[in-house]
């Protein structure tokens, strides 16, 4: 057997693909070929490492060097420099500041001190192949729930774990499951929510492109504990990649058994399907998701009767977020005492971030509940680009909340970001130096909602029209105080009557840039 | 006839709607829902012709409008905003010579906008047809529809 000496790394997710990854990925293995290589030097596919934006990005290990913007024409000196002389090729290495010249993956800045639980995987194992998994312990929670756990000890434990959906509504997982199991019912669905909309957002695509069978194994969990035995994954059209990568791996894993009849040789039955969206925001809602896989309209539901009662087809049904469910699984491996190490004692775990705007190294992290805005913009991503002052973030998508520098220093989790009127929601952060303009960001989230709302209520339908008409007049510099205080109103009253968390959470974009760039909004007024 | 082939693949349920209209508006060689298509899914799935048009209209991805052979779907998101698409619509505007929603004369571009696609990271980001492309400037914008031109 001949031995490896070097493992290279190659990111293949959607940004990375758009870069020319996959030109890059052809070129490397011919070149290595050519330099007759091929015995000592690996190829392997993975998911994102952490970089965004970075063209094409490799890692050699065992240097765990990171190269960026690699194209195919630098390939052929990379792999005569490095692999085969053994001298790293400075002017590709992946530079946290100019400054530093060649840094290891303990040291970069995008990748430093992060406690991975979610993103375990990501970007270190190869997303299409069920053995890479399996050797990093995949498949080992189902395993020993159904061997020796009964499904109520794997709802107590989710429970003591004090895990809350990670998809913006923070509610207990626990609970949820719990409700779905006592609800009366033969049949009852599992269904993972991948319609990741929240402008800002796309962890939950970096999880499906990077550790697809994470979610399998979850789900499998979440159908064991709640007597589930079909489970679907709702993901958006737009998400080519994500979609094809879990179908491979749903097709793994029922070659293996893990997904059938009789799963490891117990009485438990689970299969999963993958059910493309077509471009409706009001999707992300969980009542109107199960509209939209039922074959119908976007539509949100009347609650309650809540999902897990009456759900898909009127079943009792599940409904979790993809962060959420990459949760689960570890927590069942590791334990809920384990889990609870981590982040607050009212939230325990980490958030995944996508981290994005005027920043030096936009990118996806994870890290601690609890950890600061200024450690997420200053630390993990490499602070404002170009040196420019912070001015204020957008925290939670466009259903989220702006926050001034005076939020800099607030612990952010679930449970406190409220009390200071503002949600962690989907975990995007939109980081805007000096030189934005908030009027026109406000403007571009009004219209954005105006755009999405699905027609159902009065409230949102009329609301959104009428927001984003005062908005582009304040914007036009025709604005008065009373048009101002008019998009309190409105909000005010759409989060009062309207029907979905759609029209309900308006009011947190518009109260909150109020709140601190009043002075900037003011200067619009004649 | 390649109509027949397409339902075929699926099941006559309703739940497979999205999945076979995808089918259909991608076979479909102006990339859009026909009446004719919209027919063939009611009939299909026995509901009436109206229940198939109003989900088809529901859903932006799909189009009751014959489209170009290449789709520019422009993202308007806050976080695109932030970094410039509003500069490039207009740009996308003048060098295509449409409006949002339209056309050009030569059946090759229709220019859309679409909400977030995820690719914030690179920033402003839009979807040609099934590819992305992000951290777009004129002059890139100027390479790519040079690049489709010959192509087509």
């Amino acid at each position: 057997m001949n031995l490896v000496r070097n493992h290279v790394l190659i990111s293949i997710d959607a940004g990375t693909v758009m870069a020319g990854a996959r030109a890059v990925e052809k070129a490397l293995v011919e070149e290595i070929a050519k330099q007759g290589l091929s015995d000592e030097i690996a190829v392997l596919k993975t998911g994102s490492v952490g970089t965004i934006g970075q063209g094409v990005v490799i890692v050699v290990y065992p240097e765990g060097i990171y190269y960026a913007n690699v194209t195919p024409q630098d390939v052929p000196q990379l792999v005569e420099e490095h692999l085969l002389k053994g001298r790293p090729l400075k002017r590709l290495i992946l530079a946290e500041t100019p400054k530093q010249t060649v840094f290891k993956k303990e040291k970069a800045g995008l990748l430093k001190e992060q406690p991975r639980i979610v993103l375990r995987n990501c970007g270190v194992i190869d997303p299409e192949k069920i053995d890479e998994y399996i050797a990093e312990g995949g498949y080992m929670a189902i395993g020993n729930a159904l061997t020796s756990m009964q499904p109520g000890d794997v709802i107590e434990e989710i429970k003591k774990a004090g895990l809350v959906g990670r998809g913006g509504a923070s509610f207990s997982t626990g609970m949820k499951w719990d409700f779905a199991r006592r609800a009366p019912g033969d049949i009852k669905y599992i269904i993972c929510n991948a319609d990741e909309g929240e402008p800002g957002t796309f962890k939950d695509r970096l999880i499906l492109e990077g550790d697809p069978h994470k979610l399998i194994e979850a789900m499998l969990l979440a159908g064991y504990a709640v007597g589930a035995s079909k489970g679907f994954v709702y993901i958006r059209g737009e998400y080519a990649l994500s979609i094809e990568r879990l179908e491979k791996a749903i097709a793994q894993a029922r070659d293996y058994g893990l997904l059938g009849i009789n799963i490891l040789d117990s009485t438990f039955s689970f299969d999963i399907f993958v059910m493309k969206g077509a471009g409706a925001y009001v999707c992300g809602e969980e009542t109107a998701l199960i509209e939209s896989l039922e074959g119908k309209r976007g539509h949100p539901r009347n609650k309650p009767p809540y999902p897990v009662t009456e759900g898909l087809w009127g079943k009792p049904t599940v409904v979790n977020n993809v962060e959420t469910l990459a949760n689960v699984t570890e927590i069942i491996k590791n334990g809920a005492e384990w889990f609870k190490g981590y982040g607050t004692e009212k939230c325990p775990g980490t958030k995944v971030y996508t981290i994005i705007g005027n920043v030096a190294t936009p990118g996806l992290i994870e890290t601690e509940m609890g950890t600061t805005l200024r450690d997420i913009i200053y630390e993990y991503a490499g602070g404002i680009k170009g040196g420019k002052k912070f001015k204020g973030a957008l925290v939670g998508g466009a259903a989220g909340a702006f926050l001034g520098p005076d939020m800099l220093d607030v612990q952010m989790d679930f449970v406190n970001l409220k009390e200071y009127a503002a949600v962690l929601g989907s975990g995007a952060i939109l980081v805007m130096d000096e030189s934005a303009d908030m009027v026109d960001m406000l403007q571009s989230v009004l219209h954005f909602f105006k755009h999405e709302s699905c027609g159902h209520c009065v409230p949102c339908r009329l609301g959104t029209a009428q927001l984003v008409k005062l908005i582009d007049r304040i914007a036009l510099l025709k604005g008065s105080q009373e048009d101002i205080n008019k998009l309190l109103k409105i909000s005010d009253v759409m989060r009062d009557t309207s029907f979905c968390p759609l029209g309900q959470s308006l009011y947190l974009p518009i109260s909150s840039s109020l709140k601190y760039f009043r002075d900037e909004i003011d200067s619009r007024i004649r | 006839l390649y109509r027949e082939a397409i339902l075929k693949k699926f099941r006559p349920s309703l739940d497979n709607i999205l999945y076979i209209l995808h089918d259909l508006q991608d076979n479909n060689p102006q990339q859009y829902l026909a009446k004719d298509d919209i027919r063939v899914c009611a009939d299909y799935l026995n509901v009436p012709y109206s229940y198939v048009h109003s989900v088809a209209s529901f859903y932006t991805m799909f189009s009751l409008e014959p489209r170009g052979s290449t789709i520019i779907r422009l993202c308007d998101s806050p976080p695109c905003h932030l970094m410039g698409s509003k500069s490039l619509l207009a740009y996308l505007k003048d060098a295509l010579k449409v409006d949002v929603g339209g056309t050009t004369k030569d059946g090759k571009f229709t220019l859309e906008l679409t909400s977030c696609l995820g690719a914030c990271g690179v920033a402003p980001a839009m979807m040609i047809n099934d590819e992305m492309v992000g951290n777009l400037t004129p002059e890139r914008v100027d390479a790519i529809l040079e690049r489709r031109r010959k192509e087509s």
